[in-house]
């Protein structure tokens, strides 16, 4: 009996107005897009370029390889965007900052080979922290890394040399 | 029990205020939840938009996989190509290019003829791969024919078999073993990797892997009229492969711990020869994703005092015509086999890997 009461009770209820918002309801904080950058904001931290992780090149040769800072610009972009198609990789790109993404990467490529650019970015172990990146994301990532520098002509060589860079930084990236 | 039971309901419904009064007073504000009008007030609040900010502590990827249906048993996966046992990925891949090396003369993943680190197959950790190679070598007096399949479990335990046909062609009649007399060899091999990773980590840390090789001679009455001890043998060995990205080297390196003469072919050890340590390199450069050309060094004992050579070289070119597919052509330099000198001539190898 006290459970057909509850289940009536249960039906009974009205219904919430039309329009409520839910995500004030549950406590769901909406973070605001920066105007100008359009980037999300992040906690504050320490900035430095030891962010970067590893130590930069300084090779006038190599920047001019990959285009200067404008070719490194389009090799970072073009690598997300191909990550954010890439069926294997995309689910992990959806729920983060991309604007956002496509800068500090550039940044970090650009402060790495050398072209004069400082990182603002986050470490590699803070920015990973808790994506569950598996050494199969991050082969997937370096083949997109790779075809965007295949598509900006960056010779095999350089490539590798900016892949040399990133790979030692695979145990802070990858989830053990 | 029926009039008891909507009593009740009318009682609580009442006491809880949920039940419409028809004679409340027209003012009264419709009853809703908790309405937040400040979200709201920004006009262009929902003109841009606006991303919630989950708690991502447990992220989206790592969720999602252990939370992947383990009943969907048998079934092709929805997420890129491959097999799906449980939660293990069956020749779904996932490797870089090249990474799981190619094949050697004894069945496992390496170069032409030294042994690598590397773990046949495709796979990834949790994944199970397989690869397959026919490999031919035309030497002036003597053919080579061998064949083989490889199990890899993750990017960590390699099993191979192999079998391989030493075709003795006019020189068979001239050592009185008969004209086209045709040893024969099957490899049965394993290969742990230990440590390391041959792309990812410290750039000075190789991929470690130790393994066996079991080999077992078909030509039991022969190999031992030749003056070997026994017809089977094992090899055990300690590899360890980089791949320098900074330099696009491959750098290999195999201590083999055998008694085997030239491989097995010729049985194992002699009447007072055994095991002895020998050595095996490769050294490659990285043309692009899908071309390295190398060459390669084994040293291998002369237990049977046939006057062998003490070393094997070649040079070779491995291309990934596809994902799955890799051909290796090679100049390869044998030296002295079975009396014969100048044993030098060409190899092709084609891998099929998943």
């Amino acid at each position: 009996m006290m459970t057909a009461a509850a289940a009536a009770l249960l039906l009974l209820q009205q219904v919430p107005a039309e329009g409520t918002d839910w995500d004030a309801e549950f406590g769901v904080e909406l973070k605001q897009r920066d105007p100008v950058t359009g980037e999300l904001p992040v906690d504050p931290f320490h900035q430095s370029n030891a962010n970067a992780g590893a130590v930069p090149y300084d090779s006038a040769r190599l920047v001019h390889d990959f285009g200067g800072r404008e070719g490194i610009a389009r090799i970072a972009a073009r690598t997300v965007e191909l990550s954010e198609a890439d069926p294997r990789i995309a689910a992990i790109f959806a729920a983060h900052d991309t604007v956002r993404l496509k800068r500090t990467l550039s940044e970090q490529f650009c402060y790495l080979l050398g072209a004069g650019c400082d990182y603002t970015g986050r470490d590699m172990k803070t920015s990973h922290n808790g994506m569950g990146v598996t050494k199969a994301d991050m082969n997937a990532l370096v083949e997109n890394l790779q075809a965007a520098m295949r598509e900006e002509g960056v010779p095999f060589a350089a490539q590798n040399r900016l892949l040399a860079k990133l790979a030692p930084m695979s145990g802070d990236v990858v989830e053990p | 029990m029926t009039m008891h039971c909507s009593c009740l309901l009318v009682l609580s419904q009442m006491a809880l205020g949920l039940t419409e009064v028809p004679s409340s007073p027209p003012s009264a504000p419709p009853p809703s939840i908790a309405y937040a009008p400040v979200l709201d007030a920004d006009g262009d609040a929902y003109a841009q938009p606006m991303i919630a900010a989950l708690p991502l502590t447990h992220s989206t990827e790592a969720t999602r996989r252990a939370l992947q249906s383990v009943t969907a048993t048998n079934a092709f996966s929805e997420d890129g190509g491959g097999l799906r046992l449980g939660k293990v990925r069956l020749l779904k891949g996932g490797k870089l290019l090249l990474t799981n090396g190619v094949t050697t003369v004894e069945g496992s993943s390496g170069g032409g003829i030294a042994r690598w680190a590397t773990i046949a197959g495709r796979q990834m950790p949790g994944g199970i791969g397989l690869s397959n190679h026919a490999t031919a070598i035309e030497l002036p007096d003597f053919g080579w024919r061998s064949f083989g399949v490889a199990v890899g479990f993750g990017d960590r335990l390699e099993l191979s078999y192999s079998h391989a046909d030493f075709n003795t062609r006019d020189a068979g009649a001239l050592l009185g073993i008969g004209q086209d007399y045709t040893f024969n060899l099957d490899t049965y091999g394993a290969k742990l990797r230990v440590a390391g990773d041959v792309v990812y980590g410290d750039p000075w840390m190789p991929q470690i892997a130790i393994g066996i090789e079991h080999k077992r001679s078909g030509d039991g009455a022969l190999v031992r009229a030749l003056g070997a001890a026994e017809v089977n043998g094992t090899d055990y060995t300690l590899s360890a492969t980089k791949l320098l990205l900074a330099q696009s080297l491959l750098i290999n390196g195999t201590l083999r711990y055998t008694k085997s003469n030239a491989l097995g072919l010729l049985g194992f050890g002699s009447a007072d020869d055994g095991y002895k340590l020998q050595f095996e390199g490769t050294l490659g450069y990285q043309l692009s994703r899908r071309a390295v050309v190398g060459a390669e060094y084994r040293t291998k004992p002369d237990n049977l005092d046939l006057g062998a050579s003490p070393a094997w070289m070649d040079i070779f070119a491995a291309y990934a015509l596809t994902d799955h597919l890799t051909v290796t052509a090679a100049y390869v330099d044998l030296g002295s086999i079975a009396t014969f000198s100048n044993q030098r001539g060409g190899f092709l190898s084609a891998q099929v890997a998943f």
